[in-house]
């Protein structure tokens, strides 16, 4: 303690000097993102392999309906139409994990793209932009995914598409934020005269500064689309029964919640459990990529 | 001789009123340095940009080699951009963060075209003549200090090989001692590859040290323009007087100046300096004089042919 009360501030490195270097040296990353890191990439592994390795999971038996887990080689037991919960959880990782990472990245690279837009465009164009996504706040972003997804159709192609268009807004304001946080430096007074196109200055000036912000908030962003997309797929917007999905699959068992919960608790936990991962894998990031406390 | 770069009656007001430039005119030759000098917010900065091009003037015309900079198109902006480049003033700015030196470089170098095998050849180069080592290349800004930021800087202005480089403050922010290193580089540079330089900076001290010629900036206008020598010599303006008095090492006695820095939203009636001015006369309130000629070459904006000005009786000595 009294340590660090005679510490001078100038023998001292600035901290986010210090951050930024270990950061780009790749010395001391955050516990939490190597684990929950591996955990993401386990999650996205499942999601490729996942209907591959778990086998039948359509056809179950009558007779071995609702068995305990671990009953007759079921580790999580069977659900109410006899079939496996465990290897349903497996192979529905694919239409889940796909209709949460596939609307982040969709959004993320249009978000990013009218975010940087408005934030070096003129006032015109900027107020333009920002009053237009400003619309969609308007509405509950969940109410607004069910709306567009509804209005769509079930499956996971239109829970992409509804789930992106949420999305973007939010991503784009955070782009935008970032944009105008570095506009005003000096470096893109020179940078605008170097001669260099709008493209150019946006791709190789601006967005290696505004990237490890939307890294971070984008990977706490899956988190949120796993939810929704469980959300949608509980409503049936989802994939179509009897192919497993995990929020369809609480729908589909919620039934024979009172004597069994586990049948429909296993999938709302798996949503939960890898919502959280990508919720703590993007606080971790944020450490290691010192968003917050970027050095001016 | 012609100009190289020209701004003829050059002005500027912001959307909030504000009249930051007020009909400046400047000229700068090849190889030649003109320094401008004035305190913060006296517009200095804002006749830079217009001079880059990175702000449209509302009236008067910036000429590059006779051609004006604000009507370019195509080729000749690129070419413009190519041979006016800036050294800003913050060197923990000026550089982008998250970008190495070798990426800062090769962004100026892509922007006309330089192919790769030429730039990764033109880098060492670079580096080594504004006394970087080549292994800097890697580097990031913030492995850098303050006074490696700024040759980094230079350097990046250098890159396309221009023939006028603006310094906007650009060692105002450094130690005394890594001031003077990095204006003796710019001379080196300027010697040996024949760059004009508008050099900005409030503090006259460090433009006595560069300039050839020097223009003197209150409140938008410019106040007095002369050859160096001759404004060391025979200051025609108070202001100036004022200026020079209060640098440490020139050898004056120092003038303390009374009354409140007038702001650029609400600029005095007449003469912008009056409400400081220690000579000022009724004439004063009715309007901003107009430069007229003192010398050879030697301009001055005040009712006073050869104002004298009294040291403040608590006179610091110099």
């Amino acid at each position: 303690m009294t340590d660090l009360l005679v510490a001078s501030p100038a023998a001292a490195p600035p901290p986010a000097a210090d951050a930024m270097a270990t950061a780009r040296t790749g010395r001391r990353v955050p516990w939490t993102v190597w684990i929950f890191g591996g955990l993401a990439a386990l999650l996205v592994l499942l999601a490729i392999f996942g209907p591959a390795i778990a086998g039948n999971v359509v056809d179950g038996s009558l007779r071995q309906r609702l068995l305990a887990p671990g009953a007759h080689g079921h580790l999580l037991g069977t659900d109410g139409q006899g079939r496996d919960v465990l290897r349903r959880l497996i192979a529905g990782a694919r239409p889940s994990m796909i209709s949460a990472l596939l609307p982040v990245l969709v959004a993320g690279l249009i978000g990013a793209a009218i975010g940087m837009g408005a934030g070096l465009a003129g006032r015109r164009v900027h107020s333009t932009i920002m009053r237009t996504l400003d619309v969609f706040y308007a509405f509950p972003a969940v109410l607004l995914a069910i709306a567009i997804a509804a209005a769509l159709g079930s499956g996971t192609t239109n829970t992409v598409i509804s789930l992106s268009i949420v999305l973007i807004p939010p991503i784009a304001r955070i782009a935008e934020t970032e944009t105008m946080r570095v506009r005003d430096y000096d470096f893109m007074e020179s940078a605008r005269a170097s001669g260099a196109g709008r493209g150019s200055i946006a791709i190789r000036q601006v967005l290696p500064n505004i990237g490890p912000a939307l890294i971070v908030y984008c990977t706490t962003l899956v988190g949120l689309a796993l939810v929704f997309a469980g959300g949608l797929s509980f409503l049936g917007l989802g994939v179509a029964p009897p192919k497993p999905e995990w929020g369809q699959m609480i729908n589909d068992q919620r039934q024979y919640m009172l004597n069994d919960p586990q049948v429909a608790l296993a999938p709302a936990i798996v949503i939960f459990a890898a919502s959280m991962v990508f919720n703590v894998l993007g606080d971790g990031l944020r450490d290691l990529l010192d968003v917050r406390r970027e050095s001016r | 001789m012609t100009a190289l770069l020209e701004a003829q009656d050059i002005s500027k007001t912001f959307g909030n009123g504000v009249r930051a430039v007020s009909s400046v005119s400047l000229h700068v030759g090849r190889g030649e340095t003109l320094g401008i000098v004035g305190e913060s917010g006296w517009g200095k900065s804002t006749t830079a940009k217009m001079l880059l091009r990175l702000l449209q003037p509302d009236e008067g015309v910036v000429l590059f080699d006779g051609a004006d900079v604000h009507r370019m198109r195509g080729s000749a902006l690129r070419d413009l951009r190519r041979r006016m480049q800036i050294v800003p003033q913050n060197p923990q700015t000026s550089l982008n963060p998250r970008l190495t030196l070798q990426s800062s470089l090769e962004f100026n170098m892509r922007a006309h075209g330089i192919r790769a095998v030429e730039r990764g050849r033109r880098i060492p180069d670079l580096l080594d003549r504004v006394g970087l080592d080549p292994s800097y290349a890697r580097r990031y800004p913030h492995q850098l200090s303050g006074g490696q930021l700024q040759r980094a800087a230079i350097a990046r202005a250098l890159a396309t090989g221009p023939d006028v480089v603006v310094c906007d403050e650009a060692v105002s922010a450094l130690d005394k001692s890594v001031q003077a290193q990095v204006l003796n580089l710019l001379a080196t540079l300027q010697r040996d590859l024949g760059i004009a330089y508008v050099f900005i900076s409030h503090d006259l001290a460090v433009v006595e040290h560069i300039a050839d010629r020097v223009a003197v900036m209150y409140l938008g206008r410019v106040v007095e323009q002369a050859p160096a020598d001759a404004l060391w010599k025979g200051a025609r303006h108070p202001y100036t007087i004022t200026l020079l008095s209060s640098t440490p090492g020139l050898g004056r006695e120092r003038i303390v100046l009374d009354g409140e820095l007038p702001s650029p939203a609400d600029p005095p009636s007449g003469c912008g300096f009056r409400t400081r001015c220690p000579i000022a006369v009724a004439a004063c309130a009715d309007e901003w004089p107009l430069l007229t000629v003192r010398g050879a070459d030697h301009l001055a904006a005040c009712v006073h042919h050869r104002p004298q000005l009294a040291p403040a009786v608590t006179a610091v000595p110099a």
